[in-house]
């Protein structure tokens, strides 16, 4: 670990030696000045300490989930502490087929991935024509897309209810797509318009004088432009539409149609003895996010950060 | 904001235009108004169907008096009054309500000690940044709904990991059944909210102190200030805008929590109402009260909820602005 690299016996540390390095301009010789000396390597080995120990703190809990969901029923009771010397999977099977998690998954990539795609389709149309053209109702078409981003789910799932009651589409896969797409829409609409903006205008006067119209324009030129952004929407919609508990427990009354989060509740209901099956459950909810994580971790950092830097 | 998450991160913020910026744009021909409305359509019939008008209705939805799914007459500010004066909701709403200001309180002393310390320590150290980052923000990254089952499981009076190390180290005093006793649910409620929250804060203040120049900090160290001194003196007054940001943030998560109580005490709040929180009392009288007027006085709860937050965000987010102005001149 960097950390842990030993700092006492560095050139230029104040051990005895008054340093007197008036005019320190190598950012190399800074740093090390920074950390150089005795007291500062035992509060270096401190802080690390207290790196790990958070750390541990923040992933044990995660760690327990996975390994539990490899030990048997048994080896889980007789020994709460314990590691998977045998790893043993047949829990994995039981929550897949046994408890429908096949079911659940397919119906939350289905739902996931329908309404994300849809929202940011017509979120990238919206807010190219809102980056682009002028006048009062513009930006009053703006300011209603982004004051949704204010709305708590509270007070929209009574009527949404009644609606889709309406519709015929309560319990329906599409009623539930329809509505995340549409709350996904003030967040996308924000973040691809404010990308839109930064585009120089002398791409689509280039493209202009090559003749091409408003939606050859959009469509070949400007949205390849803002992938960066897409791949941050897509990323951003994706991540609490596959978590959301509330719109499915309220619209979906079906078990067939029911995604991950609300199969979970009925789950933990049915298997409240199956210890090894209900971590292996949750497991099952939480490997999409984890493995979108891993692939996308730039874009999370810097969508999470996005607008906070100077 | 629609759904806790990240999706909040930039709703504070305001697009940046530059004038560099607006100044080009004037220079090519805008798009036409009437191809722009056509681009805009399909979003604005999503958005008006789906969000629009459950917004309008809910506000009318509160103002009527219902039988059952039908409405009947219009009575004004009735089943608003009825929150504070009638039972149940007259000792379930002001309870919940100290539940949620309290898992706002565990949020904030723990993102403004913990995650502020680490993502100090983490500016420092450029090569285990990331690294200890993606650890830090994993629980943040896990649902909640998932992260409030695992802490059921983990806490589990017979078979729980937790009480099972608390004996192996001899304290099997405090091996308690954390979430069968009131006086403890909450609090497990409050800290693994907390816990799962912090990763989030830990991030942005990680990104703000990246954006800090650095030669403030650099000056101050040359003058001989200890690193307690430059981060009380220099660094701290800095973070105020990003702080404020995150307090609101986390003021409108821990307000509308919802899954992590779910989870650990279900739809009641158990153990006897004390996980209750703002949101229950919402889910509770729309969904499983079977009162005729269910939809009246749960719209009026949705609305009180909305209201608090939206005005009390307003005003502390007015409030922060005028004390960064006056901290950084």
């Amino acid at each position: 670990m960097s950390a842990a690299v030993p700092t006492t016996h560095r050139p230029g540390g104040d051990d005895g030696h008054p340093a007197v390095p008036p005019v320190i301009s190598d950012p190399t010789l800074r740093a090390r000045r920074r950390r150089g000396g005795r007291d500062r390597g035992w509060g270096t080995a401190a802080t690390t300490t207290a790196l790990w120990l958070y750390a541990a703190v923040a992933i044990v809990p995660l760690l327990i989930m996975l390994l539990n969901s490899l030990r048997t029923n048994r080896d889980l009771a007789t020994q709460p502490l314990g590691l998977p010397l045998q790893p043993d999977f047949t829990s994995y099977q039981r929550a897949w087929i046994e408890a429908s998690f096949s079911t659940y998954f397919m119906n939350s990539i289905i739902v996931t991935v329908s309404s994300v795609v849809i929202a940011t389709g017509v979120s990238l149309l919206a807010a190219y024509a809102l980056a682009r053209a002028k006048g009062r109702l513009m930006s009053v078409v703006e300011a209603v897309f982004v004051s949704g981003l204010m709305m708590p789910v509270f007070l929209m799932i009574v009527p949404i209810f009644y609606l889709l009651d309406s519709f015929g589409l309560i319990s329906s896969r599409l009623g539930l797509v329809m509505v995340y797409a549409a709350v996904s829409v003030p967040f996308s609409v924000f973040v691809l318009t404010t990308f839109f903006r930064q585009l120089p205008g002398e791409l689509e006067e280039a493209a202009r004088l090559d003749g091409a119209g408003p939606f050859r324009m959009f469509w070949s030129v400007m949205a390849p432009l803002v992938r960066p952004a897409i791949a941050t929407v897509v990323v951003f919609r994706f991540v609490p539409i596959w978590n959301d508990f509330f719109y499915p427990l309220i619209l979906i009354r079906n078990r067939e149609n029911y995604t991950l989060p609300v199969g979970l509740t009925t789950f933990f209901g049915e298997y409240q003895t199956d210890w090894s099956t209900l971590f292996a459950g949750l497991v099952i909810a939480t490997l999409p996010l984890i493995l979108l994580f891993l692939v996308a971790t730039k874009q999370i950092i810097a969508g999470l950060t996005s607008g906070m830097g100077k | 904001m629609v759904h806790p998450g990240p999706v909040s991160t930039t709703t504070a913020q305001t697009a940046p235009v530059e004038p560099g910026q607006r100044r080009r744009r004037t220079l090519t021909a805008a798009l036409p108004t009437r191809v722009a409305l056509l681009f805009i359509a399909p979003a604005a019939v999503l958005f008006g169907i789906f969000v629009l008008y459950p917004m309008v209705t809910a506000v009318t939805y509160s103002m009527y008096s219902w039988r059952g799914t039908s409405q009947e007459e219009f009575v004004g500010l009735a089943n608003f009054v009825q929150l504070f004066t009638a039972e149940p909701y007259r000792s379930s709403v002001p309870r919940a309500f100290g539940h949620n200001l309290l898992m706002f309180g565990g949020a904030m002393i723990v993102q403004n000690s913990v995650g502020l310390f680490f993502a100090v320590i983490l500016h420092r150290r450029a090569r285990s940044r990331r690294f200890f980052q993606v650890l830090y923000t994993m629980p943040y990254l896990v649902s909640p709904l998932v992260v409030g089952y695992l802490w059921s499981l983990l806490l589990s009076p017979l078979f729980g990991p937790v009480n099972a190390a608390l004996k192996a180290v001899g304290l099997d005093s405090l091996a308690l059944p954390w979430l069968g006793t009131p006086s403890t649910a909450l609090w497990v409620v409050v800290l693994v909210t907390a816990w799962q929250w912090v990763g989030f804060p830990l991030l942005l203040y990680g990104a703000a102190l990246g954006g800090l120049p650095p030669e403030l900090d650099e000056a101050a160290e040359l003058d001989g200030a200890s690193g307690p001194q430059r981060f009380f003196a220099i660094t701290l007054p800095l973070l105020t805008p990003i702080i404020g940001t995150v307090s609101v943030l986390t003021f409108i998560f821990t307000m509308e929590a919802f899954p992590i109580p779910y989870a650990l005490g279900g739809s009641t709040g158990a153990p006897a109402g004390a996980t209750d929180v703002l949101s229950l009392v919402f889910y509770r009288t729309a969904f499983e009260s079977g009162s005729s007027n269910a939809i009246g006085t749960s719209s009026a709860i949705a609305i009180l909820l909305f209201l608090f937050i939206f005005v009390l965000s307003t005003v502390f987010t007015r409030w922060f602005r005028r004390t960064e102005r006056k901290i950084l001149g």
